[in-house]
């Protein structure tokens, strides 16, 4: 497979003094003061617990939410000036289940985004054959199936192969295998990290599970309550001396047996 | 002779007019259904996005269904226009009972999606018209069209009522049945009915089922 985007120093996606509130009752502050650069190529792990804004900074770079301080550059453009259909359809997107289309067959699931750009039948076929391929599932096998009719870990496979179609030079992932069983989530980490590789995408992974990001991280940033408080390399991670990244690395030394 | 005998002898001996009175009630609630179903359907679509209007539809279309069906035939007679006497009059309060639970389960079943897959939608690039259509209509198709099987019910029994204010179909007989105290004139009326309620029901289930596949 090819990567068309040309690699470049450039920023692929690029956070400057983002903040996010909801407009609510409680003017929640979801996301508080975040600058972040990430440059092409990168799989940067967004790391922290539940709440901690990981969501929200994905849905803030596809445009699904707009900041309501600062702004988001996505191939040095603001989020806010994209036309947002065409700023999604380039961006790839993964969330946990999938949220695969029921009443659509695997080949339709993953063909969307190339029907929508109108691509040909033959082209979007090819394609659809190709990337089914890329996550390791027979075409003839799995194209004409519906997702009620897949694993949890084949629907994911779907999910990723889905985002995949149209060739989009950034992937957004959001817990992508946090509700797969433990041996499937390993499996697919695994062949996802070789992909990863292998396609030389931008991505950005969320999840609170420091294990798995250590092991597909190029560089984990860990989120507390909407800040980012901890920005490095997977290796050097582990040595930081922050109470949430200490809170973070105790709880993978949990052994079974031990008291919490 | 029995009771039964003399309905069944009456049966046999009205059966033209009974299959024509049949057939009048029938295009009663197939026209009022096919209307219902054009507003119910749309609007339904169209309130999804819009919530002041979406209460302003709910609401309405629940006080209809409150007003007691031979009171709403009432009403519409003096209206210009839709009142009057006959089946116009009785095809707009049909309608105007049918359209509450179209139009309730059509909104319910294109909100009623997995969160998760709508999410995925949006966040692929399309546009709110795609998924609508291509998303939230596929999958709320069997729902909405349980509304359009308990609508139809309810409009092949209300349309017999329809015969006080001059519609014809299957309540003629029922009025005349209980003026002259006939049982079978009743009768006559009443089963071909509860045959059409039954046959409606069998038949849209199962459509339902066959749009159930996922």
């Amino acid at each position: 497979m090819n990567t068309k985007t040309p690699l470049s120093p450039k920023n692929m996606i690029e956070f400057r003094d983002v903040s996010f509130h909801i407009n609510d009752i409680l003017n929640r502050l979801i996301v508080s003061g975040v600058s972040l650069e990430i440059p092409q190529g990168e799989t940067l792990v967004l790391l922290g617990r539940s709440g901690s804004g990981k969501t929200t900074l994905l849905k803030l770079m596809n445009g699904m939410l707009l900041p309501t301080k600062g702004e988001i550059l996505v191939q040095e453009r603001p989020t806010a000036t994209w036309d947002p259909i065409r700023l999604r359809r380039g961006i790839g997107y993964v969330i946990q289940d999938a949220g695969l289309f029921p009443h659509f067959t695997v080949a339709e699931n993953v063909g969307l985004v190339p029907t929508l750009e109108s691509w040909d039948t033959t082209r979007t076929a090819k394609r659809v054959d190709e990337m089914l391929q890329l996550v390791g599932l027979d075409p003839r096998e799995f194209a004409h199936r519906r997702p009620r009719e897949l694993s949890g870990g084949q629907r994911q496979r779907v999910g990723v192969a889905r985002a995949l179609a149209a060739d989009p030079p950034i992937l957004l992932m959001d817990e992508p295998f946090g509700a797969l069983d433990p041996v499937t989530r390993a499996e697919l980490q695994r062949e996802f990290s070789a992909l990863v590789r292998r396609l030389g995408k931008t991505i950005v992974f969320v999840t609170h599970d420091l294990r798995e990001a250590l092991f597909l991280a190029s560089r984990i940033v860990l989120l507390e309550t909407g800040r980012i408080v901890a920005s490095a390399a997977p290796e050097e991670f582990l040595h930081l001396n922050h109470p949430e990244v200490r809170a973070f690395t105790s709880s993978l030394a949990m052994t079974p047996g031990a008291s919490t | 002779m029995s009771p039964q005998l003399t309905t069944w002898s009456f049966f046999a001996d009205h059966r033209a007019e009974i299959l024509g009175a049949t057939l009048d009630h029938l295009t009663l609630v197939v026209i009022a259904m096919i209307i219902a179903i054009l507003i119910g359907v749309p609007l339904g679509m169209f309130i999804v996005h819009r919530p002041a209007l979406r209460a302003l539809a709910l609401g309405v279309a629940s006080i209809f269904q409150t007003i007691p069906s031979l009171a709403l035939f009432g009403f519409l007679i003096p209206i210009p226009f839709i009142g009057g006497i006959g089946k116009r009059t009785a095809i707009v309060a049909l309608v105007l009972y049918a359209l509450l639970p179209i139009l309730r389960n059509t909104y319910v079943g294109l909100t009623g999606i997995d969160p998760g897959v709508l999410e995925a939608a949006e966040a692929m690039g399309m546009t709110r018209a795609q998924i609508l259509f291509r998303v939230r209509f596929p999958l709320a198709l069997a729902i909405i069209l349980a509304g359009i099987r308990t609508a139809t019910i309810i409009t092949i029994g209300v349309a017999t009522i329809a015969a006080a204010i001059g519609a014809g179909g299957l309540g003629t007989f029922i009025f005349r049945g209980v003026a002259l105290v006939s049982d079978s004139l009743i009768l006559a009326g009443a089963i071909p009915a509860a045959l059409l309620a039954l046959l409606a029901d069998f038949l849209l289930g199962l459509l339902e089922r066959r749009l159930k596949v996922y």
